[in-house]
C-alpha cells in the first residue's frame, strides 16, 4: 500500500475508534436517563475527557497529514472531512456528556407516562439509530446512504417541536414534577441538535466521495418557497 | 454574446514522431494573460505540445503536425508565417537556465541586436525594464557587464526570462522553469510568473504538481498523448472529473 494510503488509514482508524467510544456515550447516555443510574451518569462525564484526548489527536494527524503530504482531489476531500467529522463527534460527545449531567439530577427514573407523552425514548433511539447508520456510509463510502441519513433528522425535529407543548401541558397538570419535566426537555434538546450533527457529519461523507456540497440545501430551499 | 478570442488554440491537433503518434486530437484554447500549466508523466506529450506552440519541433526529423495551432486566431502553421517574426510573439524559457557566454547586458538585449536594433539608449531602456519585469535588475544593476555564467543558477533563469521578456512577446512558454532550481530561485520564479501574467500568457510545463497549483489558472493534464482533462486549476485539484487524473494528482499512477 503506498505510503500516503497508510497514512489515510491510520487516520480513519483513529477517527473510527472515536466514533465508536462517542457511541458507546450516547448509548450509556440512554441508560443513565432510563434508571438514573448515578454512577453510570458519572461514567460517562469521566469518560468525555477521553473523547477530547481523541479530538486532539486527530487534529494534530490531520494537520500533519496537510504538512507533510500536501494532499489534493479525494485525499483531500477525505482529510477535510475526517477534521470536521472529528469536531462533530466531539460536540456529540459533549452531548452525551450534557445528557449524563441531567441524568445526575434525576433521583428517580423518568416517569414512563412522561417519557410516552413526549416520545423521548423513540428520538433517542432514532438518534443513535442514525448515528450508527452514519458511521457504516463512512466505512463503506456509501454517499446515498448518507443522504439517507440526512432524510431521517425529519424524524427528531417534528418529535423536538412538538415537545415544548407537551412538557408545558404536563407541568401545568403535575406541578409537583416540573425540574424532572424540564430536565427531559432539555434532554431532547440535546437530541435534536445530536441529529443536526450527525447530518453535517453525513454531508462530509457525500462531499468527500462526491466532491458535492450539500449543506445549507435545505435554508436555500426555504428562501426560495 | 461573442465569445472572447482565445489567444492560444490547438485544433483536433495530432503530432507524430515518425510513426509514434505523439500528440492525439488535442482540442484546447488558453485566454489571454492566464497561467496554463501542463501536467502529465514524462513521454506524455505536453513538452511536445508546448514546443510546438513557437514551431520548436519544426527541424527534428520524421516530426508532423495535423491540424491547427492558432496565436489570436492565425494558424501559425502556415506557410506565409515567419518563424523568427512569431518567435518574437512566443518566447520560450527552459528547464536549464541557458545565458549566452555574453555579458548580463548583451544577454538581455540579444534579440534586438538580431532584429538590428543599434540605438543605446533603446538597447538600455530595454534592458532595464526587462531586467526589472524579471525581478533582477536590483540584484545586477551595478553589474551589467559582468559575465552572465558567474550568476546563481535562479540568477540565470531570471536573466533568461529577462531575455525573453525584451523582445516584447505576447506569449511565454516555459519549460520546466523551476525544475533544476533551489527552493528560494523557485520561489522567486513562482512569484514571477505571478506578475507576468498581468501583461502575458503564460504556458507552463511542469512536473511539480503543488507548483502547478501555486502558479496557474488552468491546468491540463496529459497521458500517453492524449489530453485527458482540461479545467480551472482549482477544480482539477480539488474535484478532478477523470480517474486518470485523480490517480496522477494524488501520486497513484500505474
Amino acid at each position: 500500500m503506498p505510503h500516503i494510503d497508510v497514512e489515510l488509514e491510520r487516520l480513519k482508524t483513529k477517527l473510527l475508534e472515536m466514533w465508536d467510544l462517542v457511541e458507546y456515550q450516547l448509548q450509556s447516555g440512554r441508560e443513565a436517563m432510563l434508571t438514573a443510574d448515578q454512577e453510570l451518569a458519572k461514567q460517562i462525564v469521566k469518560r468525555d475527557k477521553k473523547v477530547n484526548q481523541f479530538d486532539v489527536k486527530i487534529d494534530r494527524m490531520c494537520e500533519n497529514f496537510f504538512a507533510l503530504f500536501t494532499p489534493v482531489a479525494v485525499d483531500l476531500r477525505m482529510v477535510l472531512a475526517v477534521l470536521k467529522i472529528n469536531a462533530n463527534l466531539e460536540r456529540i460527545g459533549d452531548t452525551a456528556e450534557g445528557i449524563a449531567r441531567f441524568a445526575q439530577k434525576f433521583e428517580t427514573p423518568v416517569h414512563s407516562d412522561l417519557l410516552e407523552l413526549t416520545q423521548a425514548i423513540p428520538m433517542y433511539d432514532e438518534a443513535l439509530a442514525m448515528f450508527a447508520e452514519c458511521r457504516v456510509a463512512f466505512i463503506s463510502n456509501d454517499p446515498k446512504l448518507a443522504k439517507a441519513v440526512i432524510k431521517r433528522d425529519k424524524t427528531l425535529n417534528k418529535i423536538y417541536r412538538k415537545s415544548d407543548a407537551v412538557a408545558t401541558k404536563f407541568m401545568q397538570q403535575n406541578p409537583d414534577r416540573i425540574s424532572e419535566a424540564l430536565a427531559l426537555l432539555s434532554i431532547i434538546k440535546k437530541l435534536e441538535r445530536v441529529g443536526d450533527q450527525v447530518t453535517n457529519i453525513a454531508e462530509e461523507v457525500i462531499f468527500y466521495r462526491e466532491a458535492k456540497v450539500v449543506k445549507h440545501k435545505q435554508d436555500k430551499k426555504k428562501k426560495k418557497d | 454574446m461573442s465569445k472572447k478570442q482565445p489567444k492560444l488554440e490547438a485544433r483536433d491537433l495530432n503530432a507524430y514522431y515518425g510513426d509514434f503518434h505523439a500528440l492525439k486530437n488535442i482540442n484546447i484554447a488558453m485566454e489571454e494573460k492566464n497561467v496554463t500549466a501542463f501536467i502529465g508523466p514524462s513521454g506524455c506529450g505536453k513538452s511536445t505540445f508546448l514546443r510546438l506552440f513557437n514551431r520548436m519541433n519544426d527541424y527534428i526529423d520524421g516530426f508532423k503536425v495535423e491540424g491547427n495551432i492558432l496565436l489570436d486566431g492565425n494558424d501559425i502553421y502556415q506557410k506565409d508565417v515567419r518563424v523568427d517574426e512569431l518567435r518574437k510573439q512566443v518566447g520560450m524559457v527552459f528547464q536549464k537556465p541557458n545565458p549566452f557566454p555574453k555579458t548580463i547586458f548583451e544577454n538581455v538585449v540579444y534579440g534586438l541586436r538580431i532584429q538590428g536594433i543599434k540605438n543605446k539608449a533603446v538597447l538600455e531602456e530595454t534592458a532595464e525594464r526587462s531586467l526589472r519585469d524579471a525581478a533582477l535588475w536590483d540584484e545586477v544593476k551595478d553589474n551589467l557587464n559582468k559575465s552572465a555564467l558567474a550568476l546563481s543558477g535562479g540568477q540565470q533563469q531570471r536573466l533568461c526570462i529577462a531575455r525573453a521578456l525584451a523582445i516584447s512577446p505576447s506569449v511565454i512558454l516555459m519549460d520546466e522553469p523551476a525544475s533544476a532550481l533551489d527552493p528560494i530561485s523557485t520561489a522567486k520564479i513562482e512569484e514571477l510568473i505571478y506578475e507576468l501574467k498581468n501583461d502575458y500568457t503564460i504556458v507552463i510545463v511542469t512536473h511539480n504538481m503543488q507548483q502547478a497549483g501555486r502558479v496557474s489558472d488552468y491546468t491540463a493534464f496529459f497521458y500517453m498523448g492524449e489530453l485527458v482533462e482540461f479545467n480551472k486549476t482549482k477544480t482539477m485539484f480539488t474535484s478532478p472529473k477523470d480517474e486518470r487524473t485523480q490517480n496522477y494528482i494524488t501520486g497513484r499512477f500505474g
